[in-house]
């Protein structure tokens, strides 16, 4: 087994090193095969790890200098190897076909592979400089792969820079976590931290919490560290962003957990509140973003947001529950948070390589140029819609799954003696509530507006299905997406599993008695396949109703327009336009800005020649701490750069000053 | 609400129509096919919008044509047929065969008043493109410039089946 | 077997019982606005003349425009199965979970509203957007007084929360009931699309709402959105009763029983449905920007109700 993990790192080291150097024709193909190798060692070991429940270990002294490899996989960390490694295939055949320009060179071959290694190797790293190297190792080669399209698109630097900063920031921030952690325990295995963690100072143990916090929420996209996601994931390729909302983004869930519950075992109250908080701050404005958007890529990215601030929230709920003495519910929430993790991994997956599809085949991601694209790319289309059915909950696909569950973990805290819980679980349902009904909207609009109608430019009119590997990549997760949403009893368990490891909990979960999903202990009960079966059933009864009634042929006529003489695709609604409502209801929050300038004509100022409108909204985290820290820190680099003036009488007086200073300390 | 007034409302009546006679066969068919429904898309072609008024009369509780299971619909594609009134002009030549187009088959045609049936007093105007019998097919008149309300209701009757 | 015999009993009196109610409220509003108005059984003969009528489609709609009908019927009928409205014992009545009950309807009002962007024109559009922007805001309102209702019976198990309020007649008339009853209504107002959200019998496409999202449809088609339309409320008016009011239903499957129950539900709904269209008729319909409005206030209601259910407790 140990064996199995090594085998997964030479051979993605192996694609590596044949997409650097092989030639253009073979490259891909070969790099492909080779990372798909990887994967699929590393969804054995998953698998066999969460059946068993065996810990597979490994030890090198060499690889890396002072402390070498020390990798250890146990149930939690094969569920998100398990699902980087199925997220991982499904993008590399969707890369076989891909028309790449900027992820065909040298360079990116040869990061691709490196990078999909260090998410299926990141589960497993055992102590702090093995994860650290993995995970520093993930976002240089994430950044060059984001900035693999720089030539094509001129946001694509911009992006970059943001999203170097701020993991750069955010692996600093674990960083001093975790070394405030390892260096108190006397060793960095991540297993001596969790014997010594108990007898940490209060103090160590929440700085040590927040930092390591702050770094994986950042990297999970929660708020107000989130600025970074919508554009990377929306200037990235397909699959690069498929795999970075899909398999990267689990990755900070998967930190923050391993450190709050599997090393430092709990913590105060405050700590979950404090997670719940962030949580219930990034779902509702993830989903606002996204139901506002009209980028097709930047609406899955905020719905990245969202989600992760619903696991988030989940999280936060297992820990208040640990830390107020409710074990069973504490399980039931991190199974409902880890539920939703895998089942948002499947269909933010598959809804990244449809919208890369769509960006190839029309070459735009701006709603408001796409439509009838259901007709031209039937099956892209269908796996848009597949994919974003289960973002918006609804039943049949897994995502309602997940979000009941959630729902009742934060109904069944109730009613509580703990003030905190009492009030914490009904602003989560609020939350809960709010983002479902606005995932339900943000997914008419995207599939409506870009899939269904007429379409609004040339370039959509001509669009035409893309090649087999690519339908091939994104079409294996819509079908996990209902089979899950029918099935869940099918990785039910090993969820629970996984969610035991790492806290601890002995108690009962949610089961699964036959198609019906029990909670343990309380009386509740969902079953999704029996209501899938119901629905299907009626809806074809009905249609042979149907059938039997209708007196002749459906006749294929042209649409309504109260009689107009011709109607056009201008007369569609745009994804702006269907967004405007629910803007102008939460516009305190938005705050867009819309800009009218009118030029006159020359003769006249009474006369208007042309008037154009601007409509713009941007993130008000952005505006309100960004552009004044991005402000300050220029005035700051300003302000230094005038005091080195050249003069060399200033110069000396800097080096006395610092001796002084020096001289003055070390007395 | 009073009792006097609760009971008051159960009394109400409308003013009382009488049925209409044996119609054409396209009426015929209509009555047979509705059989008590009857959904009309009304489409004002160019009218001086007197007929109008009476419609509105038509539908309002002194004769009450819904009792009858009559209704005015906003989409032709739930209606059954058009209700058109004013010759047509001809700028709304084009917008009648397009809505005469949306019914489902087989819809009918109502021409009311006289300027739908043969241009009334509108005649020759150099804007009016002709009675509505030439621009679609109509199944029946409604004679009357304008028509009474309660002649109204009793055409629409024959074609609902009521 | 007798438990889906009920079953089928609840799925046939719902279809059957929507236009009915349709036409009942119809009925009573027109005698408030002093005409006599079409008999009670109007929606039931349209309906039996639309499912005859031709079935047209605009010519670039997808499958997707067909589709919606079948299963914003097939929804309702779903949900009609498993809701415990006749007897706390039904079919399948493990499953009937509130929070289930809703994200079926939403499934409803989704595909409706892709297929109205399927058709490709501005009514659909607009239809689509604003159904959707209610719909999302009525969400939290719904959800936590939902919540409300679940916290006294520790469960969202439909049958549970009737069996709780069976046992504890005291418990209905508590403030959280009553505050939880007040957003159940609004909410309900909302979904259905009845004044003041929405005018049902508005002619003029920029003040419609959910009839915008339906003017491409025809014939059968347009039967089964109707009948979905009706069914969606007898089932929230039904669900409304059994949830508030329970009195009268039946715990196990005696045919006696479920008489009785059947009789109470009728009246129960009856009464709802005639009090709601005599409210209807002194009501105008709110101006769009005002509808957020009104579904916040009925957030606030249902925060309370659950503030209270745990002051209270």
């Amino acid at each position: 087994m140990a064996a199995l993990l090594v085998v997964t790192a030479v051979v993605g080291l192996a694609a590596a090193v044949t997409g650097a150097a092989v030639g253009p024709r073979l490259r891909t193909p070969l790099l492909v095969g080779l990372t798909a190798t990887a994967c699929a060692t590393a969804f054995a070991v998953a698998a066999r790890v969460l059946a068993t429940g065996d810990v597979v270990r490994f030890h090198t002294d060499r690889l890396l200098p002072l402390a070498g490899v020390t990798l250890r996989l146990d149930r939690f960390g094969a569920l998100f190897v398990a699902v980087s490694a199925v997220v991982g295939v499904c993008a590399l055949v969707f890369r076989l076909g891909y028309d790449a320009h900027g992820l065909s060179s040298r360079t990116s071959s040869a990061v691709l592979p490196l990078f999909v290694t260090t998410l299926l190797l990141v589960p497993a790293a055992a102590d702090v400089t093995t994860f650290l190297f993995l995970w520093e190792s993930m976002a240089v080669t994430s950044l060059l792969l984001v900035l693999a399209d720089h030539r094509c698109r001129v946001e694509v630097p911009s992006a970059g820079q943001w999203y170097a900063v701020m993991t750069q920031a955010g692996a600093g921030a674990i960083l001093v976590g975790l070394v405030l952690l390892a260096t108190r325990s006397g060793g960095q295995s991540f297993t001596l931290m969790a014997a010594a963690a108990p007898h940490l100072g209060p103090w160590i143990r929440s700085a040590a919490f927040l930092l390591v916090v702050a770094g994986f929420a950042s990297k999970a996209g929660a708020v107000p560290l989130h600025v970074w996601l919508p554009r990377a994931h929306a200037e990235a390729s397909g699959p690069v962003s498929a795999l970075m909302s899909a398999a990267m983004v689990n990755l900070g869930i998967y930190g923050i957990v391993r450190v709050g519950f599997g090393i430092l075992r709990g913590g105060p109250t405050w700590w979950w509140l404090a997670l719940m908080a962030v949580g219930a701050l990034s779902a509702p404005f993830g989903s606002l973003h996204s139901a506002t958007s009209s980028d097709l890529k930047r609406l899955l990215a905020h719905s990245t947001t969202d989600n992760m601030g619903l696991v988030l929230l989940g999280v936060g709920a297992s820990g208040l529950f640990a830390s107020t003495g409710h074990p069973p519910l504490a399980l039931l929430a991190l199974v409902a948070a880890l539920l939703h993790v895998v089942f948002h991994a499947a269909f933010k997956g598959c809804l990244f390589l449809s919208a890369g599809s769509i960006q190839q085949a029309t070459g735009t991601r701006d709603l408001d140029a796409l439509g009838g694209l259901l007709y031209r790319m039937p099956v892209t289309g269908t796996i848009f819609l597949v994919g974003g059915a289960a973002l918006a909950a609804l039943p049949v696909f897994c995502g309602f799954v997940s979000e009941w569950l959630l729902l009742q973990s934060m109904l069944h805290g109730l009613p509580a003696t703990d003030p905190a819980v009492a009030v914490a679980m009904p602003i989560g349902v609020g939350v809960l509530a709010l983002t479902g009904g606005l995932a339900a909207f943000t997914f008419v609009k995207a599939a409506g507006i870009g899939l269904l109608g007429l379409p609004r430019t040339q370039a959509a009119a001509q669009a035409r299905e893309v090649r087999a590997s690519m339908s091939l990549g994104a079409g294996a997760l819509p079908g996990l997406c209902v089979i899950l949403g029918l099935a869940p009893f099918a990785i039910l368990p090993a969820v629970a599993g996984a969610a035991r490891t790492v806290t601890g909990i002995r108690a009962p979960g949610p089961l699964s008695r036959g198609w019906q999903l029990d909670l343990a202990g309380v009386h509740s009960v969902l079953a999704p396949g029996l209501l899938g079966a119901a629905l299907v059933l009626a809806v074809g009864a009905l249609a042979l109703v149907r059938r039997r009634l209708e007196p002749g042929p459906v006749r294929v006529v042209e649409a309504w327009g109260c009689g107009r003489e011709f109607q056009t695709a201008t007369m569609e609604y745009t994804a702006t336009s269907f967004g405007e409502p629910l803007t102008r209801v939460f516009d305190d929050v938005l705050q867009p800005s819309h800009d009218i300038d009118v030029s006159h004509v020359a003769e006249s100022r009474y006369y208007v020649e042309a008037a154009t409108v601007h409509l713009s909204l941007d993130d008000a985290f952005e505006r309100r701490l960004y552009d004044p820290a991005n402000r300050s820190l220029r005035w700051w680099g300003a302000a230094a750069r005038t005091v080195p003036n050249g003069s060399i009488h200033r110069y000396l007086a800097f080096g006395m000053v610092a001796l002084v200073l020096v001289l003055v300390v070390v007395a | 609400m009073r009792l006097r007034t609760f009971l008051r409302h159960a009394r109400i009546r409308a003013v009382a129509v009488e049925p209409p006679g044996p119609g054409t066969p396209a009426v015929e068919e209509s009555a047979g096919r509705n059989r008590g429904s009857l959904q009309l898309r009304h489409v004002d072609a160019g009218s001086c919008n007197g007929c109008e008024l009476e419609i509105a009369s038509a539908f309002s509780p002194v004769y009450d044509a819904e009792r009858f299971g009559i209704r005015l619909e906003a989409s032709p594609r739930h209606c059954d047929g058009l209700l058109v009134t004013g010759p047509v002009t001809r700028n709304m030549a084009g917008p009648l065969r397009k809505t005469h187009a949306a019914v489902p088959a087989p819809g009918v045609v109502v021409a009311m008043g006289d300027c739908a049936r043969d241009c009334g007093v509108f005649l020759g105007a150099y804007g009016v493109e002709g009675a509505v019998g030439d621009v679609v097919p109509v199944d029946l008149e409604i004679p009357g410039c304008p028509p009474h309300p309660a002649a109204i209701v009793r055409a629409l009757r024959g074609l609902a089946g009521t | 077997m007798a438990a889906a015999a009920i079953s089928l009993l609840q799925v046939i009196g719902v279809v059957s019982g929507g236009p009915l109610l349709v036409g009942l409220m119809r009925t009573v509003r027109c005698r408030r606005e002093g005409r006599v108005g079409p008999p009670v059984r109007q929606p039931l003969l349209d309906l039996r003349k639309l499912a005859r009528r031709q079935r047209m489609r605009p010519e670039h709609a997808s499958w997707i425009f067909p589709l919606a009908p079948l299963v914003l019927v097939a929804t309702t009928v779903a949900v009609a199965a498993v809701a415990p409205l006749l007897t706390t014992a039904p079919a399948m009545g493990g499953t009937s979970d509130l929070f289930a009950v809703v994200y079926l309807l939403l499934l409803g009002s989704v595909t409706l509203g892709l297929g109205a962007l399927d058709t490709g024109t501005a009514f659909g559009g607009m239809g689509a957007s604003r159904a959707l922007t209610i719909g999302a805001v009525a969400e939290p309102a719904l959800l936590v007084s939902i919540l409300a209702l679940s916290v006294p019976a520790h469960s969202s198990n439909l049958p549970a929360i009737i069996a709780t309020s069976l046992a504890h007649p005291l418990l209905l008339a508590t403030p959280q009931r009553l505050l939880a009853l007040a957003a159940f209504v609004i909410v309900v107002v909302a979904e259905c699309g009845r004044l003041p959200v929405d005018n049902p019998g508005t002619h003029l496409e920029l003040t419609m709402v959910h009839e915008a999202m339906v003017l491409e449809y025809s014939g059968t088609d347009l039967a089964l959105v109707r009948l979905g339309e009706s069914m969606r409320l007898v089932v929230l008016l039904a669900l409304l009763a059994v949830l508030f009011v329970p009195w009268g239903i039946a715990t196990g499957h005696g045919p006696v029983a479920q008489a009785v129950a059947l009789v109470t539900l009728v009246a129960k709904v009856a009464l709802l449905g005639t009090a709601l269209a005599a409210l209807e008729v002194a009501m105008a319909k709110l101006r769009l920007f005002r509808v957020p409005e009104l579904l916040a206030g009925g957030f606030v209601l249902s925060v309370l109700a659950v503030v209270s259910a745990l002051v209270l407790a």
